[in-house]
């Protein structure tokens, strides 16, 4: 069976499927809570974790073992230490990402404001990071409340090298994407090649090394060297060894651009990619370019890119799709869903050769992951 | 007579809908202690998790919660808990 675990600004909704054409929708939990983020641990295919908060009341973690019937809450949710210099509290969690697949009961989550949170029992008890978050530089990565979303500043996109628990990455908006080869204990920026308009050019000609603003980045599951970026400036790839991004997103039609919040790779081809470009010019509307949604595809490495819209309205449908909210299956073919913040959940599942609308009239969509439940 | 909280007898606290689910549904509940961070420990020792979504890690009220001690609005989780007052546990304005 295939699920959709879909976190909205209201609530947790899960759709399933065994065949992908005939959906079941579960829900709400937490009716009228604001969840950011619903994952299935990959490793026993039973745990979920939800990212969730109250307009009135802090943030938490819930654990369900049972598919989401029911749920608990973690005994320490995320939290910086009592007493800390610069006075941080979380204020939501954000983030969640499973550990690696020989660490089982290991995840990690990233908040707001920007913090870095291990959980070695399952997300039962949380502690901080202190390689990162307490690390001398931090303060000037995550930088101001003037580099950060309107409700706060994000730690996201948190991915564990598949072949090495030790080698991690994350993101920020603002502040840009880091990498660390001891778990956390220590980190250094990756933001080489990543444009930031935002900010004038150095004067002695130099690079920015931080502060750039990723939207999400995603590491290939089989080659894990290969990572795509949609960023506030464009669309990237990197080939790791190689410290400096590249950004292939020029290679969109410039009608369009290659602005957007979600990136999605293929499973097994890493030269594929998906991504909803948004409107990234004057006013920063953030929705469909000239409110006729289309995801693009590339299937060699950026070089060239297609349109993908057949199914998707014609015209008048402005939609933002939030960068947790664009997400795929690892079926052959695979199948994408994207979740807008109007509350419509879209699919394809021939790989975007056309689309079709699972749900409508959900709250605000905040994310859309996708598990295989044992 | 002493003026503050006898933790032998307890508070009434008075619980917003939004903590209700920590309380089993209960609107009230009492909890011992001397001052309002004394009456959030015990409501956290009885409520698991009921504290970490009323006040942060850096004790502070969080920002869409106002407590009132007999009546009055206060952020001092030092205050004195008066014999006799209620605390009163608020939702504030909040949401969309």
């Amino acid at each position: 069976m295939l699920s959709l675990y879909i976190a909205t600004r209201k609530g947790i909704w899960i759709a399933s499927s065994e065949d992908r054409r005939t959906w079941a929708l579960r829900g709400p939990s937490f009716l009228g809570q604001q969840c950011h983020h619903v994952v299935l641990d990959p490793r026993n295919r039973k745990t979920l974790l939800a990212a969730s908060r109250q307009w009135h009341l802090g943030p938490t973690v819930f654990r369900s073992d049972d598919g989401g019937t029911t749920w608990k809450e973690a005994a320490t949710p995320p939290q910086f230490p009592k007493g800390e210099p610069r006075g941080r509290a979380v204020d939501h969690v954000f983030w969640l990402t499973p550990g690696h697949a020989s660490e089982p009961g290991v995840w990690y989550a990233g908040t707001s404001p920007k913090g870095l949170f291990r959980s070695d029992d399952g997300g039962v008890t949380w502690a901080p990071i202190s390689g990162f978050n307490d690390h001398p530089e931090q303060a000037k990565w995550v930088g101001s409340d003037k580099d950060e979303t309107p409700d706060g500043g994000k730690l996201h996109s948190i991915l564990v090298d598949p072949r090495d628990p030790a080698h991690l990455y994350l993101s920020m908006s603002g502040g840009g994407t880091f990498e660390s080869s001891d778990r956390g204990g220590s980190w250094r920026p990756l933001n080489l090649g990543v444009d930031m308009d935002f900010a004038p050019p150095k004067t002695d000609g130099t690079e920015y090394e931080y502060g750039h603003d990723p939207h999400c980045v995603v590491q290939h599951p089989t080659s894990p060297d290969r990572l795509w970026m949609q960023n506030h400036c464009g669309i990237y790839r990197i080939d790791r060894p190689s410290n400096r991004w590249v950004r292939v997103g020029r290679a969109m039609p410039k009608e369009i651009g290659d602005i957007g919040f979600g990136i999605v790779t293929h499973p097994r081809e890493p030269d594929t990619a998906w991504v909803f470009p948004m409107d990234g010019s004057g006013d920063w509307p953030r929705t469909s370019p000239g409110g006729k949604p289309a995801m693009y595809v590339t299937r060699d490495g950026g070089e060239t890119w297609q349109r993908r819209d057949e199914g998707f309205p014609r015209e008048q449908a402005w939609w933002t799709v939030k960068r947790q909210a664009l997400c795929g299956d690892a079926r052959d073919p695979i199948g994408l869903y994207l979740g807008t913040t109007n509350g419509e959940l879209w699919a394809t599942t021939d790989e975007g050769a056309s689309f079709s609308c699972l749900f409508r009239h959900l709250p605000h969509i905040y994310s859309v992951t996708v598990g295989e439940p044992a | 007579m002493s003026a503050v909280g006898d933790p032998r007898r307890g508070t009434r606290v008075i619980v917003p809908t939004q903590l209700r689910g920590y309380t089993a549904g209960a609107s009230e509940v009492t909890a011992a202690g001397a001052t309002l961070a004394e009456v959030l420990v015990d409501l956290d020792r009885q409520f698991p998790g009921f504290r970490f979504r009323v006040i942060d890690e850096q004790d502070r009220v969080r920002r869409h919660v106002i407590i009132f001690v007999g009546g009055e609005r206060c952020d001092d989780l030092g205050a004195r808990v008066p014999a006799g007052a209620d605390v009163q546990i608020v939702g504030a304005l909040s949401g969309g």
